[in-house]
């Protein structure tokens, strides 16, 4: 391995830091998780990889005898040191449940997830709110990525084309730009801490 | 991520042959850090050893991982016994409920200040 002395200190949390939490960046392949992560992250985005077996990933070929069939699933994610003493990471996952158990421990005391919806493909998101709100209980709330050629609904169409409950935030969102993406986040971070589940934390 | 390459090690031989850590309180996002008043354990492999390498500040077990280009389930398992040994320390104590709202506070304004 190349020696990491030009990379000290730089790619290593301050030393005052004692606590790390974290949210989940939730989304389909494409809709902009990465994006959105690389616009307010202090790192350049990280990837970890993780496989799984053909039998995980749901597919059933009545073939697969050999057993070797193997998927790359991966996890791309940044950080911000928000306080001298507290680190977020922001750990960008595929939409399904299933994927995020790859990374034991993934969602265990998350912050919340922010989900990521493309307009062009609303029925995409469907899964993940799906599990969300029937899984978890992790607070979550919806960025909307506005990209460029998308069609333009405003909160409430979406709500209804998402059927979500109505204290879940929508927040329309452009994840290349840093303040937009914040504002995203902002907007979870709020919503979950007036989830009741925070009242109730030990501190 | 077009230069990943597996291992050509599998992870079962370099973990021996366990899939499960030791212990269940690493996260992708516990902080570690290498105490560098203890010596390397003699026993240490390659692994171990650029896991250690990779601690001498602290990172979270995720940065780590993607560091050393090892996927997170391996590394959780050889870093729970580099702390079962007392050559890892966890920095951040894991999180099972959410957190608190002195916690969420802190967020929020490290977010503002974006």
């Amino acid at each position: 391995m190349v020696s990491a002395d030009s990379d000290f200190p730089a790619r290593y949390v301050v030393p005052t830091v004692a606590q790390s939490v974290k949210i989940l960046v939730v989304g389909a392949f494409g809709v902009g998780k990465t994006t959105l992560i690389g616009s307010v992250s202090e790192i350049a985005p990280l990837r970890t990889e993780e496989t799984m077996t053909s039998a995980s990933v749901g597919v059933d070929s009545l073939a697969g005898l050999d057993g070797k069939s193997t998927t790359t699933v991966a996890m791309d994610f940044g950080r911000i040191t928000v306080t001298p003493d507290v680190v977020l990471y922001l750990f960008g996952t595929p939409g399904q449940r299933r994927f995020w158990d790859l990374w034991e421990g993934l969602a265990d005391g998350a912050v919340g997830a922010l989900v990521i919806v493309d307009t062009r493909r609303l029925e995409d998101s469907f899964e993940v709110f799906d599990q969300l709100e029937t899984r978890t209980g992790m607070p979550f709330a919806v960025a909307v990525n506005e990209f460029p050629d998308a069609p333009r609904y405003d909160a409430d169409q979406l709500r209804t084309a998402l059927d979500l409950l109505p204290d879940t935030p929508i927040v329309l969102c452009d994840a290349r730009h840093k303040e937009s993406s914040a504002g995203a986040l902002i907007t979870l971070v709020e919503h979950a801490l007036h989830h009741p589940a925070s009242q109730k934390a030990p501190a | 991520m077009d230069d990943y390459s597996d291992h050509p090690v599998r992870p079962y031989v370099i973990t021996s042959g366990r899939a499960h850590p030791s212990r269940n309180t690493i996260r992708p996002e516990t902080l570690l850090v290498v105490d560098p008043t203890v010596p390397y354990p003699i026993t240490a492999g390659r692994q171990q050893r650029a896991l250690l390498d990779m601690c001498r500040g602290v990172l979270s077990l995720a940065e780590a991982a993607a560091h050393l280009r090892l996927p997170v389930s391996l590394v959780v398992v050889i870093a729970s016994d580099l702390v079962d040994s007392g050559h890892l320390s966890i920095r951040s104590a894991p999180r099972h409920s959410l957190p608190s709202a002195e916690l969420l506070e802190k967020v929020l304004d490290g977010l503002r200040r974006l």
